[in-house]
């Protein structure tokens, strides 16, 4: 077989795909958010950037963006907390530390349907276990997922739960890369274990804790599982987020136009999202030379 | 390390142990509340342990839904889009890692800007696609994307970039084709990553949702999660039936995790050291 050949047959099954399911689809995508269509009635028609006018114009875009944010803010200091308490605890070599990641780490693997369905049960105000356990300690818990103040709350301790294992993992394979002269040199000059905490390991770990940072930016961004199975949106739209809305206008209204107009909205934010934290890595992560 | 290693040890030992229990409190909720009969989940105070053990919700689960066909979906879809992302992505990555041609960094660039663009903005057209071809409702429609996927085409090149060229170049002297050395040189030589890459598409397939919802909307074709979310909306407050569900779910990743655990972890940390 000649190199040419070789090259072509190689890449051939992911070029097709690359084609058919990436390129096509995003030019049709474009495409689509300049038009209305409902999928049935004819062709899809023309409109410009209506579509996009239309939906800044809608009070709910307000409405997602800053339910959007609202997870945002609660959700990353969060995990990223979490995570990093969870990875620097992992990092010790006491027996069964093993066992204790194994135990971390099945959350992550449980599909999001499946945790999303366990929490709404786990928050349910008047039988569920969050609540019972908050009223064995004397606090009245809220009423979760029915309240409009507290559904966004209730999905981001659903979310936490259940990625900080995988974050963890992420941020404790960069703990395992710090070279450990460092902590000698450290203990040399008797620095104690907040010091070297605070002076070695956070730095040393900010590329990891950077990388845990653009994902679940991303990922907060894409929420949707858990929305759909514990509120679909609810209640008075307190938990509508871009996928979501974008599911339900593409699948259950069929305005196609609308939903893909809604989908490049979202690219646009996540790209401006993971732009700017590049721009600010500069002033808090710390690369060895 | 501390001048207390006994204070430090007792403190790791119960931070991490009220961390795992923060942890599987949840589990053990949906286990107890699966074998409960209706009646006691509404009772107060909560109970922790159910009494009597009932497992009605089991039995009820695979009558009222075609819960055995979910789970023969679920494996189907899984074991269907984990072969066609490692042959389809490894062949390429192999291509993109050891023999140069013109355009191969453009290409590859073109691969890699693709991961910019959600996957919400190509489902709306991917949907269309299908429909108009009549593969919604099929198990080809759901996993046709799957041949092109640039994160593993990306990861894949990047270890076999790291294997020595020596190895390939002694093949091509003995007259092996390319095709022989990706078989028997660079593929067995990219094992760790490969598995890896194997475990973690296989669970990623198992626990999608918003695809297949899109596109196996037939009760009969229903994976798992997409099933189970239908359960959610006819049966929302059964939540004996929607546990025992859940739990099922679960299990065939549970157990594959504990068989092969240091792929999974592997595999799950891969994207820190790469990104």
């Amino acid at each position: 077989m000649s190199k040419r050949l070789t090259v072509f047959l190689f890449l051939l099954p992911s070029l097709c795909g690359l084609v058919i399911f990436s390129i096509i689809p995003i030019g049709t995508s474009l495409y689509l958010s300049l038009t209305e269509w409902d999928v049935i009635g004819g062709p899809p028609r023309f409109h410009g950037l209506k579509n996009f006018w239309d939906i800044f114009a809608n009070e709910e875009f307000l409405r997602v963006l800053s339910n959007t944010l609202y997870f945002i803010v609660l959700y990353i200091p969060l995990i990223l907390a979490a995570a990093l308490g969870v990875a620097i605890l992992l990092n010790n070599k006491y027996p069964g530390v093993g066992l204790y990641r194994t135990i971390y780490y099945v959350p992550v693997l449980t599909s999001w349907v499946a945790a999303a369905l366990l929490w709404k049960w786990l928050l349910n105000p008047k039988y569920g276990a969050v609540n019972a356990l908050l009223g064995m300690v004397g606090i009245t818990g809220p009423s979760w997922l029915h309240s409009k103040s507290w559904a966004m709350p209730g999905i981001v301790l659903a979310s936490v739960w259940k990625d900080v294992g995988y974050f963890a993992l992420i941020i404790l394979a960069g703990l395992q890369g710090i070279d450990t002269t460092y902590y000698e040199a450290a203990e040399i000059d008797g620095a104690n274990w907040f010091q070297k905490l605070v002076k070695i390991t956070v730095p040393l770990v900010t590329p990891s804790l950077f990388f845990v940072a653009i994902i679940s930016v991303i990922n907060s961004f894409q929420l949707f599982p858990q929305v759909m199975v514990m509120t679909e949106g609810g209640p008075g739209g307190a938990t509508q987020v871009f996928v979501e809305r974008i599911y339900n206008y593409a699948f259950r209204y069929y305005k196609m136009g609308y939903a893909a107009s809604y989908s490049w909205i979202l690219f646009v934010f996540i790209f401006a999202a993971t732009l700017i934290q590049l721009k600010l890595q500069k002033r808090w992560v710390h690369y060895e030379s | 390390m501390s001048r207390r290693p006994f204070v430090r040890k007792t403190l790791f030992y119960v931070l991490a142990s009220v961390i795992a229990f923060f942890n599987l409190v949840p589990f053990f909720w949906m286990v107890s509340s699966s074998l409960k009969e209706r009646g006691a989940l509404l009772v107060l105070p909560v109970e922790w342990i159910p009494n009597p053990v009932s497992l009605d919700a089991y039995r009820r689960l695979f009558s009222l839904f075609p819960f055995g066909r979910a789970i023969f979906n679920s494996i189907f879809v899984a074991c269907g889009t984990t072969a066609i992302v490692v042959i389809s992505a490894s062949m390429a990555a192999y291509v993109f890692a050891k023999i140069s041609f013109r355009g191969r960094e453009v290409l590859f660039t073109l691969f890699l800007s693709t991961m910019m663009i959600p996957g919400q903005v190509t489902m709306i057209p991917n949907f269309l696609v299908l429909r108009s071809l009549g593969l919604l409702n099929s198990f080809l429609g759901v996993l046709a994307p799957s041949i092109f996927n640039a994160f593993a085409v990306f990861l894949l090149r990047q270890n076999m970039r790291t294997i020595p060229d020596a190895f390939s170049e002694a093949a091509i002297i003995d007259g092996a084709s390319y095709a022989t050395i990706f078989l028997k040189i660079i593929a067995p030589l990219s094992k760790p990553v490969l598995a890896a890459l194997t475990v973690i598409t296989f669970m990623g397939a198992w626990n999608d949702y918003l695809w297949p919802l899109i596109v196996l909307t037939d009760r009969t074709k229903m994976t798992l999660p997409v099933g189970l979310s239908l359960l959610n909306t006819q049966y929302g407050n059964q939540y004996n039936l929607l546990m025992a569900g859940g739990l099922i779910s679960m299990l065939p990743i549970l157990v594959l995790y504990f068989l092969a655990q240091k792929q999974f972890q592997h595999g799950l940390s891969i994207g820190g050291i790469k990104g």
